[in-house]
């Protein structure tokens, strides 16, 4: 219910000035002459302005780098398989990065949605209602802790712990190709994949739980009347009414595993080809590759990290311009920021 | 005896045959021993492995005992019960393990000696040295992001519940969303690329503060509108009626009334950016010597302290327990910040009007 007030709440300023709209408007020519209020509002819509610039200016300054460095370029930008961006002249493409990024994004997608909107199902309908608060809020702390920490579990206690998974995974599933195991150090793309599925479930879970909760009661009550068990409460009035909230809470949690840099620089042995087998090392991320070749980039290497970074920019852009324009589209879920 | 089936009789006929409550519980020890019966047996040695065997296993005979007792609408619904507390679970052991892991190895070398010194002129392999230096660069950094976010975030989130109409509103609004899902590392290049790259400034806490301030602006933003929009609109009205000028009845009404969620949201947003780590690492490099100035050269700072602690220290074990250490101290840092935070949430709770 606390929600309400707040979605509610985007409506009533216009309202309100249209039901005082002759007041407003002296207000209005009035304010014009003190200077307080003029300062004010220059103040506050100038903030605004300067949100807008800086994001522009991100694309633009991301934009003029990645230019100078990319005409001169040895290698195809989206094909070469290979990071040489120090020597000159530079040879560097992205292909491994982007297949890095996009296997370890789905592998973290594949198990952290199901995951996500099972524990958001479980506050909002399946857990006693005393408990619903505390585990809310133990998802919240799963939110609060740092990457870094996450990529020194990841790198120190997850990855020793997983070689057992790992040769079984091997043993059973290798035939496949996609589950074949060389037997190195478990540091691959399935390992930042599950590792990310940990760090973007609180979002997700947070954005469907809100969603869930706005499910209309009336509905739930009614298929309860009818006989419906409470599965087939969810199922008929429960997920139908949260399918864009669900997708628009995947998107946003795309959006993080895409971008997310130091867990994966921890735990992945990054390698410039591009490996069948998300058991056996093979790719990189575009976030982890700028991390872990900073240190000794040249100026020019710089510029080319940055041309990589300014790919991650616009894919991160629109995963979430999309996601928000979802959310956007059923206004009722704006209380779902995260 | 039979007389108490008798009462019972007309409710099950109205029921159905259905599991004792303690099936649940009972099923649930069955698996999780055989599971690590198996285990056990197999010699599988990841746990993992275990855990899963025994879900499965639970799974499996629930939906088969209660297909047989209580039929198939009633075993689907157990099936589902089942599989959102196993994805509870399977959400908490990550938490529980890396909460434990870090207390657990954190704990050796966190003292007050580790608190107040540096790395000084220390190898990265040797044992000893401190996170002092870090934690003045975190503080120092965090300090300034705040100062440069926090009056531009309030400023944003005033103008757009307050003025904002009309296409620049709903553009400010658009971006701020998607602003919120910037990358850092993305952040950290665009300060590179004009103040390293362009402006030639070098490294210093300041340009990192600038990075940091850049993730924090949206989440200020988004937290203080969501705060500003529950302030019953009553209030400006009468505000407004008895002639205070609308900048005077944003500073003394709106903003006293609100002011608990917006101080949550903006101790949230400081926890948030004081683990960010990549930033970080592009603009302020790290240093093992203690720098207290910001604006210049090479500082350090704890998310950075405990990545390099790891990746450049080839493995030492002296390193690790310092890296343990100072991720220990970060969550300690990061959860004080957040239970004051919540603390004064539900102290000053929102006031909805009625």
């Amino acid at each position: 219910m606390d929600i309400s007030p707040s979605t509610t709440a985007p409506p009533p300023p216009p309202q309100d000035l249209k039901a005082s709209s002759p007041v407003s408007h002296k207000a209005a020519s009035r304010g014009a002459t003190r200077p307080g209020d003029r300062i004010f509002l220059g103040l506050s819509r100038g903030s605004g302005i300067l949100l807008l610039l800086i994001m522009a200016a991100i694309a633009a300054f991301l934009t003029y780098r990645a230019s100078i460095v990319l005409s001169e370029n040895e290698g195809n930008f989206l094909t070469t398989f290979e990071w040489d961006a120090n020597s000159i002249p530079p040879v560097f493409g992205i292909a491994v990065l982007a297949f890095g990024t996009v296997i370890s994004s789905i592998i973290a997608m594949l198990i952290a949605v199901p995951i996500a909107v099972g524990i958001a199902l479980f506050i909002t309908h399946y857990a006693p209602r005393k408990l619903s608060g505390p585990i809310a809020y133990v998802i919240d702390l799963l939110a609060a802790v740092p990457s870094i920490v996450y990529g020194l579990w990841g790198a120190l206690f997850l990855v020793p712990h997983l070689t057992g998974f790992y040769s079984w995974l091997n043993d059973y599933f290798g035939w496949t190709g996609i589950l074949e195991w060389q037997g190195g150090a478990p540091r691959s793309l399935l390992t930042v994949g599950i590792l990310l599925a940990i760090m973007i479930l609180p979002i997700i879970t947070n954005v469907s739980r809100e969603v869930f909760k706005q499910a209309p009661q009336m509905h739930q009550e009614a298929a309860l009347a009818l006989g419906a068990t409470r599965w087939e409460v969810i199922r008929m009035s429960v997920l139908p009414f949260g399918r864009s909230g669900i997708i628009s809470a995947s998107m946003l949690g795309l959006g993080r595993a895409l971008g997310e840099t130091m867990a994966v620089a921890t735990v992945l042995s990054p390698s410039f080809l591009i490996n069948t087998s998300i058991l056996d090392p093979g790719g990189g991320t575009f976030a982890q590759n700028i991390a872990s070749k900073f240190s000794e980039a040249t100026v020019q290497g710089r510029d080319a990290l940055i041309a990589s970074g300014l790919v991650l920019f616009v894919i991160t852009l629109v995963v979430n311009g999309a996601a928000r324009a979802i959310i956007a589209r059923r206004k009722e879920y704006s209380g779902a920021n995260a | 005896m039979s007389h108490a089936i008798d009462t019972k009789q007309p409710a099950s006929t109205l029921q159905g045959a259905r599991l004792p409550n303690w099936a649940p519980y009972v099923i649930a020890a069955g698996s999780i021993a055989v599971g690590c019966g198996i285990g056990l047996a197999g010699g599988l040695d990841s746990r993992i492995q275990w855990g899963l065997i025994a879900s499965i296993l639970f799974l499996l005979v629930t939906y088969l005992l209660a297909a047989k007792i209580e039929g198939g609408r009633q075993a689907k619904d157990r099936m589902a019960t089942s599989v959102v507390w196993v994805a509870f679970l399977l959400a908490v052991i990550p938490l529980v393990s890396l909460i434990w892991e870090t207390v657990a190895r954190g704990m050796k070398v966190l003292d007050s000696y580790f608190l107040t010194t540096s790395m000084g002129v220390l190898a990265d392999t040797d044992v000893g040295g401190g996170i002092y230096h870090a934690l003045i660069g975190t503080l120092e950094q965090v300090g300034l992001a705040t100062l440069m976010a926090v009056p531009v975030g309030l400023l944003t989130a005033i103008y757009l519940v307050e003025y904002g109409r009309g296409k620049l509103a709903k553009a400010v609004t658009f971006f701020v969303d998607v602003m919120t899902g910037i990358p850092s590392i993305v952040a950290g290049l665009f300060i590179l690329s004009f103040w390293i790259l362009i402006l030639d400034m070098g490294y210093s806490g300041f340009a990192g503060a600038m990075a940091l301030a850049i993730l924090m602006m949206p989440v200020v933003v988004r937290s203080t509108e969501e705060m500003l929009k529950l302030v019953p609109n009553e209030l400006r009205e009468a505000s407004l009626a008895l002639g205070v000028p609308k900048w005077r009845t944003i500073l003394k009404v709106v903003l006293p009334t609100s002011i608990g969620g917006i101080t949550t949201g903006v101790m949230l947003s400081v926890a948030r950016i004081a683990g960010e780590t990549a930033p970080v690492l592009l603009l302020v490099w790290g240093n093992p010597l203690i720098n207290t100035n910001p604006f210049e050269g090479p500082q350090a700072s704890l998310p950075l302290y405990i990545y390099q602690q790891y990746a450049n220290s080839a493995g030492s074990p002296a390193a690790y327990d310092r890296a343990w250490a100072a991720a220990l101290t970060l969550i300690i840092l990061i959860m004080v910040l957040n239970l004051v935070a919540r603390g004064i949430a539900r102290w000053k709770a929102p006031k909805t009007g009625r």
